[in-house]
């Protein structure tokens, strides 16, 4: 495209169907404890 | 309600279609055209008022591109989500998280410390090797089918009970054959004890550990001071960085909290980079209104400012092969996670609860010691239904100020305890965090498009 760079490959749609087995890792155990960061977690199954 | 949020930040327009998740970077036509788009404009009716103000072809051209990726579901994304999410809310009842709070006591009395100074309201205490084998117990037999099971030592300062812990880990490993079951340990230390032999153990066993340090010495010492008045910077800081070089600079993180007192914190992470840290977390302290260290609303303009300082500072410390990482940056635009874990929150009070030294179940750590959140106990089981139903009620579609915000895919609601102590309800608005939290989800996309150069 002449006007748009797109930065992500993975769409939130695709991730309904598959999504959800629970295996992550709870986000709070990480690194927080204060606050509640959930997008820069990782899926267990990518 | 706005299906895009667009922003300029650091010379670069950026469009992030809020449901498809998609970062989209683009010149000025476009930014300009998703504007009228997203208002409810037509083609037709965005390229009549654009032309003139752009040459005509690049019009068209932006135009199309526009509606191509719409056509992609790229762009101008529909909600699709809400009712999947509530299901999936309703058929959680697995418990795969605990938070072992094994000492109730600390050989330090950080000034914030929401367990005040370690004690969580009630008294000096650290938990027998019996109630933690309970709760281990626990764990597996509410944990249902899954596989991966997480315990975080904490406390107070979980390496006062170091016995306990390294006989739990043993403990853990020995079950995990038995019953099919993996069992990640974590550790949160403020260092003070840290020695050879704690290194070794943890290096071994623990998946992450959570390094507490606030940043520059002065900084530092003059929250995180031993009881008597002294710091405790010179006293940790070579100890973290052997820990940290032992782990090869890998999962582990560096963890600190800015206050009032330094909202120059940039200051305090790159201090952080500059030992040879690399995994970094320094975040706003919160506390309540009335402490003179705590946050207030006129000073989340400046935070921002010293955050575009911070994301400005890690693009060029990257770009010379000397990057870090800063945990309130990092966002995955090809994985992450899928978007029930974003919509639906941290887990706490259903997937992930808190044991006190005496067993005592709580919804997470920060709500232990707090009246009416008690939860039952490892010996006799899971009370407390309505507690753990409204903990999975909580959503960001069941939050008012969420339902409009461009973040909620990132920081899926926010915490639940912030909430409780700001506003008095679990579901309720930590206006200054969640301000600080768009903020930071700006500079991380921002990052990337620097970054994607």
């Amino acid at each position: 495209m002449k006007h748009v760079k797109t930065l992500n490959t993975k769409n939130l749609r695709g991730t309904v169907k598959k999504g959800g087995c629970g295996e992550c890792q709870t986000s709070c155990q990480s690194a927080c404890k204060t606050s509640c960061t959930v997008g820069n977690q990782s899926c267990e199954h990518k | 309600m706005s299906l895009i949020h667009q922003y300029k930040n650091n010379g670069y327009n950026i469009l992030l279609d809020i449901h498809s998740g998609c970062v989209h970077v683009v010149d000025d036509v476009v930014y300009e055209a998703v504007t009228l788009m997203d208002e409810g404009c037509e083609a037709q009716e965005t390229a009549a008022r654009l032309t003139g103000k752009y040459p005509k072809e690049d019009v068209e051209t932006a135009i199309e591109e526009c509606l191509t990726l719409k056509e992609e579901q790229m762009l101008f994304t529909e909600d699709i989500y809400q009712e999947a999410v509530r299901d999936f809310k309703g058929r959680q009842s697995v418990v795969k998280a605990l938070c072992l709070h094994v000492a109730h006591d600390c050989n330090l009395a950080c000034r914030y410390c929401f367990a005040e100074e370690g004690e969580y309201k009630g008294s000096r205490e650290l938990m027998s090797l019996e109630v933690g084998k309970k709760a281990l117990d626990f764990l597996i037999s509410h944990s249902g089918a899954r596989k991966n099971l997480e315990v975080d030592f904490f406390g107070g300062e979980p390496l006062l009970n170091w016995e306990v812990v390294k006989e739990l880990v043993r403990y853990g490993r020995s079950q995990e054959t038995l019953h099919n079951k993996r069992f990640r340990f974590t550790l949160t230390t403020n260092g003070v004890l840290l020695n050879d032999e704690v290194m070794e153990f943890v290096n071994r066993e623990m998946a992450n550990v959570v390094l507490s340090i606030d940043g520059r010495k002065e900084v530092h010492d003059a929250m995180r001071p031993f009881s008597r008045g002294a710091g405790s910077y010179d006293l940790i800081l070579p100890k973290f960085q052997k820990l940290a070089d032992a782990r090869g600079q890998e999962n582990y993180y560096v963890r600190g909290t800015f206050t009032r007192y330094n909202l120059d914190f940039a200051k305090d992470v790159l201090h952080l980079a500059d030992l040879g840290f690399r995994q970094i977390s320094v975040e706003p302290v919160v506390a309540s209104p009335e402490e003179d260290y705590a946050i207030r609303p006129e000073d989340v303009s400046r935070i921002c400012e010293e955050y575009d300082f911070l994301a400005k500072e890690m693009i060029k410390r990257e770009k010379e092969g000397r990057g870090f990482q800063f945990f309130h940056f990092m966002i995955d635009l090809t994985g992450g996670p899928c978007v029930y874990k974003r919509l639906s929150g941290c887990g706490s009070g259903t997937e992930y609860l808190a044991v006190t030294p005496t067993g005592e179940l709580y919804p997470c750590h920060q709500f232990v010691g707090e009246e009416g959140f008690s939860m039952g106990n490892v010996f006799d089981g899971l009370t407390g239904e309505e507690i753990r139903r409204e903990f999975a009620d909580c959503n960001v579609y069941t939050r008012d100020a969420c339902r409009d915000c461009f973040a909620r895919f990132y920081c899926s609601g926010g915490c639940s305890a912030n909430a409780y102590k700001l506003s008095g309800n679990i579901k309720g608005t930590y206006t200054v965090g969640c301000e600080l939290m768009r903020k930071r989800v700006e500079c991380a996309i921002m990052i990337k498009a620097a970054l994607a150069q």
